[in-house]
């Protein structure tokens, strides 16, 4: 009976969809098998010389973003329908402030730092 | 007597404005809204992670003559809880896909195998936590150590309480079976698990191997 | 067994704050006897403790924001008199152990417990009904969030007679706060206490940010949405975004003084200005938090009351989301003088002074509003006028101290505390009082008393002059914030006036006293009968006042801006409506058995009694999952009801 009931007033909506098109066991094994792939490389670019090494830093952060962006789009199915715009609005405002947050305070503080009179002996 | 009640059978429908995309169809399903909601949620625990790592990016190098993190890390075992965690996720995939397909029995085949590989994380890393106390590298060591501690053992406690939910849900499932209201918990509880992972990514890239690259 | 709590921390020997603790504990006893005697507590506890109806909770948030603005103003009350008689060699009646208490309770109390819960019970309440729905996104959230806010009120002020509060003042900088310059409960009672109320906000955030963008009435896209409800979505946008950071950063005070770790602490690599950026970086846009939906409150006022419609939407909007982002990126201008260097302090003076523009187009609109209306000057009129006078003034001394050179000279003196009273008070305040006056008929279904709402106002603004614009001059003079002893009587005279203007100000609220014991026992005379007492432009105004449990028997169509005043206009021949049976959610215990488990809690982590926390913090957590449990929330009113309802009378 709530089950009825809470189809007749789930679906005002006309269009909700409400099964994501794109969850299916080949989204989720290929997400697994780039994930495996882009943990491996960042394990391989930091512990060996594969990466020219003032340029491993890059190389990890890049890794990084391209595993979290896999796990965006083949676990968490973010898309491009219009059901998504709201979410990815959230997602790049939560971005966003990540960046300000995690950047402005490392910007801050070396600049702090720097500033800093030098330590007499501890 | 509203007003708006009497008008309310105007006959000027306007169905471009119901098009969803300029937001004018009306309040969304209760699985939109609690699906929505649930991710708000998340964006605010990343931006809580954010001020931890912003927080240990800063102290990293304040070790205060103790233990670095390159003289600490075990990459082989960081390793192993990645692939935990990532598996984990996968298997939580393929649970929320049994769910979505009212395949209760399948759902909580995957629901135990997220709950060990989840556990099988927890246990690293708590053995690897308690392995630092004991060299005398607990987090009241240095601030390095604190932000370490926290950054990392907050997640460990995010995962932990993952699992309690998890049990929690599985509980509801075979007591209530797969209806609208649980699957929509499910999948608060995927989304949930999922982030934790993309948490983990940013631990291990900018924690274990920048602290320990060579 | 009861952890470092004893007799000792019941101040018996400071006359002080025994007296005021003891005269609150008589009035709490006393209305609690009169509810017991007059057998009130069924109807308190179903239609108002377990209530999960948006107006309901919003009405609960605005009543414990006046309740804590009268211990707000107690507490300011004793600095301006300190202030104006600790002068010379006179040495005042307040010691500095307990005037720094005291400032340290002011600002905590005045920002956590009185703006946010008056903005956030304005928003509460005006929300869902401007958007044309039922309820917020999720209901039994919003009560949690509620009861959340009032365990964090009850434990700050539970700090005045067991123990005590912090010294640090209301932004609790280390090293001071840590344990090794706080080892005392004060620092403690900040922290758990803020924390407990920071998830309740929260949650608040995520719920209207839900509600707000999945939400509405059909038709009512985006760019239909009212102001107030535009500058709510900003407002709760800011604090899904800063509250977190607040949260990891008391997270983190809290483990160095009951772990032992080293974050902040003056050895073993602690950094004391982590903190100040992380908890500027939170309360930069908590300032915002306060202001934009009191900004959102003034722009319906302003239309309503000059009769036109807001000048220039489309430009408020983008405004509100401009000064939403923007206001991410200025934090550092609250410590420009800790040695960031050049580079840095110009890019953070450079986009504060920025952030002033946004601002400056929404005050243009209200005045391009006001100009050819026919401007009512209601209560609700004269706060905005007043806000628009004061604001100007305030934002205009902040874009001064937003250059550093400047902030150099005034950082910390009493020119930036009368800077921030400056827009706090003139926004903040003046906005959630024109907010109540304006909404309290669509609440209670009588309009306020006009003659003693007009004497408040001018209270109020005469006060507020009175009271802070001596502080600016000081503030130049050389005078610091925070002090406890004059050294110079040459600013004595500058600081009698401003004792004067916060004597006007009590004026000001024992004339609100007035307006509410006044308005009530006058009610029939001012009686709400059509719903719509301003003359409306939004959908609340639609409504019956108070409006039934769902708000709306059915959901507006919306197509146009200012909704209500399109169907005024466009008034067809009434079409007998269609009623459904309509789904609300029920009543539930779960947030106010979660606070009380969290609030006993709190008093235990504060109190080192960690067997008594461990099990309030699993009794919570029990109650969540019992919560949690349930599937059928929701009750149904039939469409018979709903057609008895409409048809009933309007009260």
């Amino acid at each position: 009976m709530t089950d009825a009931h809470e189809h007749v007033f789930d679906d005002r909506t006309p269009g909700v969809e409400e099964h994501e098109p794109t969850a299916s066991y080949l989204s989720y094994t290929v997400g697994l098998g780039l994930a495996i792939l882009a943990t491996i490389a960042s394990f391989v670019v930091s512990q060996t010389n594969l990466l020219w090494p003032p340029g491993i830093p890059v190389g990890l952060i890049v890794l990084a973003f391209a595993q979290i962006g896999v796990h965006l789009v083949f676990f968490l199915h973010l898309g491009s329908g219009s059901d998504s715009t709201n979410n990815i609005l959230a997602l790049a405002f939560g971005v966003l402030i990540v960046f300000l947050v995690i950047t402005g305070s490392i910007w801050i503080m070396s600049n702090l730092s720097s500033n800093m009179m030098p330590m007499s002996v501890q | 007597m509203t007003i708006a009640t009497t008008l309310d059978r105007t006959l000027t429908a306007v169905p471009t404005e119901l098009a969803r995309g300029r937001g004018g169809g009306g309040p969304a399903s209760k699985r939109v809204v609690v699906a929505y909601g649930f991710w708000i949620f998340i964006l605010s625990d990343m931006v809580m992670f954010s001020a931890l790592f912003a927080a240990y990016a800063v102290l990293q190098g304040n070790t205060a003559g103790g233990p670095t993190g390159a003289e600490l890390f075990d990459l082989r075992s960081v390793f192993i809880e990645t692939m935990c965690l990532l598996l984990s996720s996968y298997t939580c995939g393929l649970g929320a896909l049994s769910a979505e397909r009212r395949q209760p029995g399948r759902f909580l085949i995957f629901a135990v195998l997220t709950f060990v590989l989840g556990a099988a994380f927890l246990f690293i890393e708590v053995s690897e936590f308690a392995r630092m106390v004991q060299k005398g590298a607990g987090p009241s060591r240095s601030a390095f150590l604190s932000a370490f501690f926290t950054l990392v053992g907050t997640h460990g406690v995010h995962v932990a309480g993952g699992l309690i939910a998890l049990i929690y849900l599985a509980a509801q499932v075979i007591a209530k079976g797969l209806r609208a209201a649980v699957l929509r918990r499910l999948l608060c509880w995927s989304l949930f698990w999922h982030a934790l992972d993309i948490v983990w990514v940013g631990v291990f890239t900018l924690v274990y191997l920048m602290g320990d690259y060579h | 067994m009861l952890g470092r709590l004893s007799w000792a921390a019941i101040p018996l020997n400071e006359p002080l704050p025994l007296l005021s603790g003891a005269v609150v504990g008589i009035v709490i006893l006393a209305v609690l006897v009169v509810v017991t005697i007059k057998g009130w507590w069924p109807y308190l506890w179903r239609e108002w403790l377990t209530s999960v109806d948006h107006k309901r909770i919003g009405v609960m948030y605005v009543v414990l924001g006046l309740v804590m603005l009268l211990r707000g103003f107690s507490d300011a009350i004793m600095m301006r008199t300190q202030q104006a008689i600790a002068i010379g060699s006179a040495q005042g009646y307040l010691p500095p152990e307990h005037y720094n208490q005291v400032f340290s309770a002011h600002g905590t109390i005045m920002i956590f417990f009185v703006a946010m819960p008056l903005v956030i019970g304005l928003m509460n309440f005006a929300v869902p009904l401007q958007l044309g729905v039922r309820d917020v996104a999720f209901p039994v959230l919003n009560s949690v969030s509620f009861w959340l806010t009032a365990t964090g009120a009850l434990l700050i002020n539970l700090s005045l007679v067991i123990g005590n509060f912090a010294r640090t003042g209301w932004m609790g900088y280390p090293p001071l706060s840590e344990l090794a310059f706080s080892p005392d409960v004060g620092v403690d009672y900040y922290l758990w206490s803020l924390q407990i109320s920071g998830i309740g906000t929260l949650l608040t955030g995520i719920n209207f940010v839900t509600t707000i963008l999945k939400l509405r009435a059909p038709g009512m896209i985006y760019f239909r949405m009212p102001v107030f409800c535009w500058t709510a979505l900003a407002a709760n946008l800011l604090i899904v975004a800063a509250f977190p950071i607040l949260t990891a950063t008391f997270v983190m005070l809290l483990l160095d003084r009951h772990l032992g770790m080293h974050f902040f602490t003056n050895d073993a690599g602690g950094n004391q200005m982590m903190y100040v950026n992380l908890f500027w970086a939170w309360g930069h846009p908590e300032v915002y938090i306060l202001i934009l939906p009191a900004f959102g409150v003034f722009s319906e006022v302003v239309a309503t009351f000059s009769g036109k419609g807001l000048f220039s939407y489309r430009s408020m909007v983008w405004a509100t989301l401009g000064i939403c982002i923007l206001s991410f990126m200025v934090w550092l201008h609250h410590f420009f003088t800790m040695g960031a260097g050049a580079d840095v302090n110009a890019f953070f003076g450079i986009m504060s002074s920025i952030i002033a523009v946004p601002t400056g187009v929404k005050v243009f609109n209200w005045l391009f509003t006001m100009f050819r209306g026919r401007i009512v000057f209601r209560t609700p009129m004269l706060f905005a006028v007043g806000f628009i006078i004061t604001f100007v003034i305030g934002g205009l001394t902040g874009v001064l101290l937003a250059v550093p050179p400047v902030d150099f000279v005034l950082h910390n003196s009493a020119f930036l505390v009368a800077h921030f009273h400056n827009v706090i008070i003139g926004g903040v305040v003046f906005g959630a009082l024109a907010g109540i006056n304006y909404w309290f008929p669509k609440a209670f279904g009588f309009t306020l008393d006009e003659r003693l709402g007009h004497a408040s106002f001018w209270c109020w603004l005469i006060g507020f002059y009175l009271a802070f614009m001596p502080l600016y001059a000081l503030g130049l003079m050389g005078m610091t914030r925070r002090l406890q002893h004059i050294p110079d009587p040459s600013w004595q005279p500058l600081l009698l006036v401003a004792e004067a203007g916060a004597i006007v100000i009590l004026c000001g609220i024992l004339c609100q006293i007035a307006q509410l014991y006044v308005s009530i026992r006058t009610r029939e005379r001012r009686l709400d009968l059509t719903g719509d007492p301003w003359n409306g432009r939004t959908l609340e105004w639609s409504t019956s006042s108070p409006p039934p449990a769902y708000n709306f028997a059915v959901l507006p169509r919306v197509e146009t801006i200012d909704a209500f005043w399109h169907m005024k206009r466009t008034a067809r021949a009434p079409v007998k409506p269609v009623y459904e049976a309509i789904e609300m959610p029920r009543n539930s215990p779960a947030g106010f058995i979660t606070a009380f488990f969290a609030t006993v809690m709190g008093f235990s982590l504060i109190w080192h009694i960690w067997w008594l926390a461990i099990l309030n913090f699993l009794a919570a957590v029990i109650v969540v999952l019992i919560a949690g449990w349930s599937i059928e929330r929701e009750e149904e009113i039939s469409a018979a009801e709903v057609a008895q309802m409409e048809a009933g009378p309007v009260r």
